[in-house]
């Protein structure tokens, strides 16, 4: 392959006059090194895990629609075990554990880093390609093996021979991932872990190095756009937190097969150790998934405001804020491990600091649209969507900050609800205001905003419907975790599961667009949304010559972090 | 591929080096990970983090006792067992008043129920957990390993003070009653590969 690779090089460098020269659908789309390409990869890469992981969700929302475990044991038979009660039960583990790792790495992390991350970032700095396009390109595969590891996972015994899958939640908890699940799918869902955890690493590295160095000239990093400046951030934080991650997986695995007791108390370890080194990857990982979305909703708002972003340098600093702050609150998610109360009080505090940085967000937006000439195109309804929805799973998250009130609500569909509002509705809004905002400018084709608007109401009244009742169900007592429930809980958790089928429906009008405007859609031009779009990704054709940047474009003195535009491609 | 090669040398270079730094930094940040395996477990003895105990010696629990505090604390004694193991284990009295600063003795009994010889291990802490830097012991079956005969039953004595330092504490004013807990585990010879660490 290697070899193929270096052939292909000597073969385009004789055409490197051309800049919209393609190589072979091959070579194109399996060893491709264009950032451009890389990032579609991983944005169907990303849409194809999501619809596996959204699927999940519906077999879990069909199984909670009424209280008794009436669907578990035909998913049982599905992956190829033999249902019984013991193995129903276990088959729910395993899919809140699919559920959760797909989107969290194969879903929400490859389309905002890896997808929207390539496609922009060297277009919005200027530059012609990533840092190291042959990297990039191994980020991704390393990603897909890790998938396909995972999905390998769902086949093999968890259990026991006729419970299959890992059945230990996307925590991975010991001693439920090592005594608790003795199969070889937990071993699976492991190195899933360490190959998506080892494509991120490469893939941050690679943008730390394209953002330090490659800007084009005049391009501080106090004129980079707030995208850029995001997944610079997002970089350091998966630089940092990761490695733990591995570390702390590989520990697990070398205690199930090797002998070791890291986590096991009769060999002198600890498991609460496996908690505290899981979310100090873990709580990072929160602000990964949200920071590039915050970077895109930034850039919308103030395209769709016409108006440069309020408080630029203040936006870029909270982020740097959040992402410094997010490596010490990471033992809110363990109140109930049995921490001393000052422990408790310090982690309470350090927590609701964050809401400090993200309101300075939340409020620049707002203060953003103030006064601008607001133009509600289809990315700016989900901009403002995002905005709204963040916002109340912020609120839910400053009460779960309480170690005291977390003592109630922890565990309970509360925090469901919570999580769900800041990532499913939070990063998955931002997701969708940025495809389409940059739809039209890697396809070259405009999508339709009638279908957009559909798409976006039916999505936003279904996940209203799906998790808003949660919070009632969750201040119930309604434990996470548990396919079954008394019949108290069956009211609201009937309307949650039909809020599911709103949104599903609302999807399949997101993918109609997708095919409609891929083979109808208008050209958008240049830039399709006006002069409230100033970065440089906007002075380019769409979709973007193959090679962009010949001539490096240069940001002139007189030109602030908002206006980006170049002399010639000015609109007339 | 010919964008990087078109990319000037200076570039590439310092492209090499912001990689190489980056790499290097998530390098160290693995060792670390390893590293808090050690550190933790220092961290819990030295500050009693999660109700840890401490470790007297004979001269530190006789200046305890030179202390002359007449206050006194009750301590609660709880024994399980793990799944793994199948021993009897019960401590001999439910509670105790002890004078804090004097040396007190604590007994448990474990019968093992197995019809082979079986080593166990026993793993401990305090409730409430900010006691665990006030609690501390100057004998104990848990500092070993324990070896009973199918059948054998064994008294295992834990000999013990209460720091005076305790009556300081103001997280520790409204505690009247300290539970001291233990749960046998089946002994495990950890294949070690140089990472085995003494208990």
């Amino acid at each position: 392959m290697a070899t193929t690779a270096e052939g292909f090089d000597i073969h385009t460098e004789d055409h490197a006059h051309e800049a919209d020269h393609k190589p072979g659908f091959f070579a194109r789309w399996f060893m491709s090194t264009n950032h451009k390409d890389i990032g579609t990869l991983y944005l169907i890469f990303a849409i194809f895990a999501g619809i596996i992981g959204g699927a999940m969700s519906g077999v879990m929302r069909l199984e909670l629609a009424e209280p008794g475990i009436q669907h578990l044991g035909a998913a049982v038979e599905f992956f190829g075990g033999n249902a019984s009660e013991s193995a129903n039960l276990h088959m729910w583990n395993v899919f809140i554990t699919a559920h959760g790792l797909i989107m969290v790495f194969f879903m929400v992390m490859p389309a905002m880093i890896g997808g929207f991350g390539n496609w922009f970032v060297p277009l919005m700095i200027g530059a012609p390609d990533m840092a190291f396009p042959r990297m990039n390109n191994v980020s991704f595969w390393l990603t897909v093996a890790g998938f396909i590891s995972l999905c390998f996972s769902l086949f093999v015994p968890g259990t026991g021979p006729d419970a299959l899958g890992a059945g230990v939640g996307w925590t991975v908890y010991a001693p439920l991932s090592t005594t608790g699940n003795v199969g070889p799918a937990v071993d699976f869902a492991i190195f899933s872990l360490h190959l998506a955890g080892a494509g991120s690493i490469l893939g941050a590295t690679n943008f730390i190095t394209t953002i330090f160095n490659m800007r084009a000239p005049g391009m501080t990093l106090h004129k980079m756009p707030l995208f850029v400046w995001s997944v610079l951030v997002t970089a350091f934080l998966l630089l940092l937190a990761l490695p733990v991650l591995a570390a702390a997986i590989t520990m697990l695995l070398t205690d199930r097969n090797f002998g070791t007791t890291f986590f096991d108390p009769a060999g002198g370890g600890d498991p609460v150790l496996y908690q505290h080194l899981f979310w100090f990857f873990g709580h990072p990982e929160v602000y990964i998934m949200i920071l590039p979305g915050f970077g895109m909703i930034s850039q919308i708002v103030a395209t769709f405001s016409r108006k440069p972003v309020f408080g630029y340098l203040g936006m870029a600093y909270a982020m740097v804020a959040i992402g410094v702050v997010g490596f010490i609150v990471w033992a809110h998610h363990m109140y109930t491990v049995g921490l001393d109360v000052n422990t408790k009080m310090y982690f309470t505090a350090a927590t609701m600091v964050i809401a400090v940085p993200t309101g300075v967000k939340i409020f620049s937006w707002i203060a953003t649209m103030w006064g601008g000439s607001m133009e509600f195109k289809s990315p700016m309804v989900w901009a403002l969507g995002f905005i709204f929805l963040f916002t109340v799973g912020g609120v839910t998250g400053v009460i779960l900050a309480n170690g005291g009130i977390d003592d109630n609500l922890h565990d309970t569909y509360y925090v469901v609800a919570h999580f769900h509002y800041v990532l499913s509705m939070g990063a998955v809004f931002s997701l969708f205001a940025g495809f389409y905002y940059w739809f039209p400018k890697m396809s070259g084709k405009m999508h339709s905003e009638l279908l957009s608007h559909i798409h976006f109401w039916g999505f936003f009244i279904g996940v209203n419907i799906v998790f808003f009742p949660q919070h009632f169900l969750g201040m119930n007592g309604m434990p996470r975790r548990i396919p079954d429930y008394p019949e108290a809980f069956a009211y609201w958790n009937e309307i949650s599961s039909y809020g599911y089928v709103v949104m599903a429906a609302s999807m399949l009008v997101f993918f109609v667009n997708i095919g409609w405007s891929l083979v109808a859609g208008k050209a958008p031009g240049k830039n399709p949304w006006g002069e409230g779009a100033t970065t440089l990704e906007w002075t380019l054709t769409s979709p973007p010559p193959y090679h962009q940047f010949e001539t490096l474009p240069v940001i002139e003195d007189h030109h602030d972090y908002h206006d980006h535009s170049q002399p010639e491609a000015k609109p007339a | 591929m010919n964008t990087a090669a078109s990319l000037d040398l200076d570039t590439q270079r310092k492209n090499l080096r912001t990689g190489i730094l980056a790499l290097l930094f998530a390098g160290a940040m693995v060792g670390l990970g390893f590293a808090a395996v050690p550190l933790y477990d220092l961290f819990c003895r030295v500050t009693g983090f999660g109700g840890t105990t401490q470790v007297a010696s004979e001269s530190a629990a006789a200046n305890a006792a030179a202390a002359g505090v007449s206050e006194t604390m009750s301590i609660r004694f709880d024994a399980s067992t793990s799944s793994g193991i199948g021993w009897e284990f019960r401590p001999e009295q439910a509670t105790d008043t002890v004078r804090i600063g004097q040396r007190d003795i604590a007994t448990y009994v474990a019968k093992n129920l197995e019809g082979k010889p079986v080593t166990g291990t026993a793993t401990f802490n305090v409730e409430p957990s900010q006691a665990g830097k006030y609690f501390h012991k100057i004998q104990c079956f848990c500092f070993t390993e324990q070896t009973l005969e199918a059948g054998q039953e064994v008294t295992m004595p834990v000999l013990y003070y209460v720091d005076p330092a305790i009556l300081e504490d103001e997280f520790m004013a409204d505690v009247e009653q300290i539970t001291l807990s233990y749960t046998f585990h089946r002994a495990k010879e950890p294949e070690t590969f140089g990472l085995s660490r003494d208990n």
